[in-house]
C-alpha cells in the first residue's frame, strides 16, 4: 500500500474517531448536564465533516496529479 | 557501492525495498502495540468494582494532541506530495510543519501531561479503616447511589517526605474535589475536564494505609497501562521526529539534487511510519480519555 492508501485510511479512522467522540460528549452531556460538553460534540461532529471533505479533496487530487502508484 | 532497488522497482515483488522493509517492521509493530492494547483490555475486564480509574487524564489537552497528530499526518502526505511534484521548497515548508507538530505533541506530553501525574498522589485505604475516612470517600453515599466503592484517598502531598521517612506517621494530603465533597452528587460521576486540589487538608495515618504512591506505573495497573503505552509511543514519535529532521536537513537537499526520487521514496516511507504512530494515538486517545 502506498502513502496515498494508507492516508486514506488513516483519514477514515480519523473521521471515525470525531464521531465517536462527538457521540461521547453527547452521552456525557446527557449524564452531566454540562453544555460544554455539547460544545464538544458540535466541534467534534465539525471535525469529522472536515476530514470527510478533506478525505474526498485529496483523493481527487492524487488521482487527478496521477503521482501515486 | 550502489544499493539496488532504492528507487526502481524488483521484479519479483514489483516493490523498490524499503516499502517491503517498512511494511514488515510495520506489521512486528502491530504485533508489539496490540499486545499492549490486550493487556490493557483485559486488566480493565478484570479489575475489581472501584479499582480502575476514571477521569484522571485531561480530555481537552488529550483532544488537542490528537488534532495535532492528524494534522501532522496531513502535513507529512503534502510535503511527499510536494516532493513528487519537485516542489522543494513546499516540500520544506510542509516538513518543518511535521516536525513542529511532533514536537509539540512530545512537549505536551513531557512538560504537562506525564509531570502532572508525577505530582499527584493517592493512598489506597485499609478495608478495616474505611469508616475512619468516610467523610473523605463518602462510601455511605455511593453505596446509597449504587455506585462501586471508593477505596482511595487522592490530592496533592504536602509532605513529600512521608513517601520515603519511616519517622513520618502521616500524610497530609490536599483533597482532590471528589474527596474534599464526596457526598456533592455532581462527584459521584467522572470529570474529564482537568480539577485542581482543593484547599481542604486531610491528614491520613499511614497506619491505615494499604498502599500509598503517587500517580507513577506502580500506582495501578491503569497507570502502568497509561505510561507503557504512551510511553512507548512517544518514543516512536521522537523516532519520527528525528528521522524527519534528518530529511528535513541540507543534506537531504542534495539528495534531491542528485536523485529527486530517491528522496521522495524516504519521506514516502517515513510518512508510513509517521501515519501508524499517529493511527496507533487514534486508538490509544478513547481507550485512555474517553472511556
Amino acid at each position: 500500500m502506498s502513502l496515498k492508501g494508507f492516508h486514506i485510511v488513516f483519514i477514515i479512522f480519523s473521521t471515525l474517531l470525531a464521531l465517536g467522540t462527538g457521540a461521547w460528549c453527547i452521552w456525557v452531556d446527557l449524564v452531566e448536564g454540562a453544555p460544554i460538553y455539547l460544545a464538544g460534540a458540535i466541534l467534534s461532529f465539525a471535525a469529522a465533516v472536515v476530514l470527510m471533505v478533506y478525505g474526498v479533496w485529496f483523493y481527487r487530487k492524487m488521482k487527478r496529479l496521477r503521482i501515486i502508484t | 557501492m550502489e544499493i539496488p532497488y532504492t528507487v526502481s522497482t524488483r521484479p519479483d515483488t514489483g516493490l523498490w525495498n524499503a516499502k517491503v522493509g517498512i511494511w514488515l517492521f510495520l506489521a512486528s509493530e502491530v504485533m508489539l502495540f496490540g499486545g499492549l492494547f490486550s493487556a490493557y483490555i483485559f486488566l480493565r475486564l478484570d479489575a475489581p468494582p472501584g479499582m480502575w480509574p476514571h477521569g484522571l487524564l485531561n480530555v481537552p489537552v488529550g483532544t488537542m494532541n490528537t488534532a495535532i497528530l492528524i494534522m501532522s499526518s496531513v502535513t507529512v502526505v503534502l510535503a511527499w506530495a510536494a516532493l513528487k511534484m519537485r516542489k522543494y521548497r513546499a516540500y520544506w515548508w510542509y516538513m518543518l510543519a511535521t516536525i513542529l507538530c511532533g514536537v509539540i505533541f512530545l512537549t505536551v506530553k513531557l512538560v504537562y501531561e506525564w509531570p502532572q501525574k508525577f505530582d499527584h498522589f493517592g493512598a489506597y485505604i485499609k478495608p478495616e479503616e474505611l469508616g475512619k475516612y468516610e467523610q473523605y470517600l463518602g462510601n455511605e453515599h455511593a453505596a446509597a447511589k449504587g455506585l462501586p466503592p471508593r477505596l482511595e484517598v487522592t490530592g496533592h502531598l504536602h509532605n513529600r517526605a512521608a513517601l520515603n521517612d519511616p519517622n513520618i506517621k502521616e500524610y497530609e494530603v490536599a483533597l482532590d474535589p471528589l474527596n474534599a465533597d464526596p457526598s456533592n452528587p455532581a462527584m459521584d460521576r467522572p470529570h474529564f475536564f482537568y480539577m485542581p486540589p482543593t484547599d481542604k487538608i486531610a491528614t491520613i495515618e499511614k497506619a491505615d494505609v494499604q498502599y500509598a504512591t503517587m500517580f507513577l506505573p506502580k500506582h495501578s495497573a491503569y497507570f502502568a497501562s497509561y505510561f507503557t503505552i504512551t510511553g512507548l509511543h512517544g518514543m516512536h514519535v521522537l523516532g519520527g521526529v528525528l528521522v524527519f529532521i534528518y530529511m528535513w536537513l541540507p543534506v537531504s537537499k542534495r539528495l534531491y539534487q542528485r536523485n529527486p526520487e530517491h528522496l521522495a521514496n524516504r519521506v514516502e516511507v517515513a510518512g508510513l511510519f509517521w501515519h501508524f504512530v499517529d493511527l496507533i494515538w487514534i486508538f490509544v486517545f478513547p481507550l485512555f480519555y474517553l472511556l
